[in-house]
């Protein structure tokens, strides 16, 4: 599946880790939800990290949609917040 | 149920659903291609524009680093002239502002890798949208060639949702880079009225009339005596230096150029080399 960090790109993601990813991806969501700073930014890391580490670049050229979006690096959780609800997207 | 999608699939959603509303608002499939691919251009270009201003903004930053800089060093200097004077008290003063003079410059060299940071990532926001416009302008033509409705449709609306998420996220990126130069700015604009203010010289020892001025007195009296010796050093070597002009007459010179000295070219090297 391909998985899109924003500001970054996309990668290609191996099918097998999305169990993985959906727990991580869990832990930012409840932090999101609790309004938990710390837990946000370091389940956000986390989750970074770990997609780094096992995508692979998706070449610039390919028209794919993405599955998953991940904030980018640093996002802060009202910025997170946005992206969830669509405020954050510029019309057009 | 929708809390427990996760946030990467969220978002996702999100993006898509906002290329879905831009292709239900389009009837003709062919119409969706050539107009989506202007609004592609328009956001290239504004991207360029994004990095384009970083970048003023960075160099703005340089330029207050180089003045913060000479600040410092002139602070330094100030520092040994008052110390060889014997004034050791406004030697201690004059560092104690170069170190603050230093911290200014620690702060600025922060903003100064975060905004280089910026820009790497809009310059790469950049190439990445290229890459992509460009195949969609291939995909376009052959959609284009081989049009029949349906099928079309479906492929239209594939490529059509890739580009839109590639435009969502570096309008995103312009936008992070547009709040952090626009804070940039309100800072630079700070530091400017701070280092024309000459604040920076009394940050330590409060108004400017003392310490400064003692120093600006020391400096400028120091100033008088290395001009005075200069200027000795000039009128000793004054005649040789009129001179000079005078030997050029044999290489071509113009004669009048020199005349009050050219009737003794013949004598006048020697005189200068004996000095």
């Amino acid at each position: 599946m391909i998985v899109r960090i924003l500001g970054e790109g996309q990668l290609q993601v191996d099918d097998s880790a999305a169990e993985e990813l959906n727990d991580l991806d869990a832990r930012l969501e409840a932090a999101v939800e609790r309004d938990d700073e710390a837990g946000f930014r370091s389940a956000l890391d986390a989750l970074l990290s770990r997609i780094r580490s096992i995508g692979r670049p998706v070449p610039p050229d390919a028209l794919a949609p993405s599955e998953l979006i991940i904030p980018q690096e640093g996002a802060t959780m009202a910025e997170v917040h946005k992206l969830m609800t669509d405020e954050g997207l510029i019309p057009g | 149920m929708v809390a427990l999608m996760g946030v990467m699939r969220r978002v996702s959603l999100i993006f898509k659903s906002k290329a879905n509303k831009a292709l239900d608002r389009m009837e003709d499939p062919r119409e969706t291609l050539d107009y989506s691919y202007q609004t592609q251009l328009e956001l290239l270009q504004k991207v360029r524009r994004g990095v384009a201003d970083v970048a003023t903004s960075r160099k703005r930053l340089e330029l207050q680093m180089n003045q913060m800089q000479q600040q410092s060093d002139k602070l330094d200097r100030q520092a040994r002239d008052a110390l060889s004077a014997g004034r050791e008290d406004l030697a201690r003063d004059a560092l104690s502002r170069k170190a603050q003079a230093q911290s200014q410059l620690n702060d600025l060299g922060g903003q100064y890798t975060s905004l280089q940071a910026e820009e790497e990532k809009l310059t790469g926001a950049s190439q990445r949208l290229q890459a992509k416009v460009d195949a969609f302008r291939t995909r376009k033509e052959t959609i284009k060639a081989t049009y029949t409705a349906a099928e079309a449709q479906t492929r239209i609306n594939e490529a059509f949702t890739g580009i839109s998420e590639e435009m969502s996220d570096v309008g995103l990126a312009i936008q992070r880079a547009e709040d952090k130069t626009e804070q940039m700015k309100a800072r630079a604009g700070a530091i400017d009225e701070l280092m024309a203010s000459g604040a920076l010289d009394d940050m330590v020892s409060g108004p400017r009339d003392d310490i400064q001025a003692e120093l600006d007195r020391m400096g400028a009296s120091h100033g008088v005596e290395q001009e005075l010796e200069r200027l000795k050093g000039e009128l000793e070597q004054s005649a040789p230096r009129q001179i000079e002009p005078g030997t050029g007459v044999t290489d071509g010179q113009p004669a009048h150029v020199t005349h009050p000295v050219d009737t003794k070219s013949a004598d006048q090297p020697q005189a200068g080399e004996g000095t």
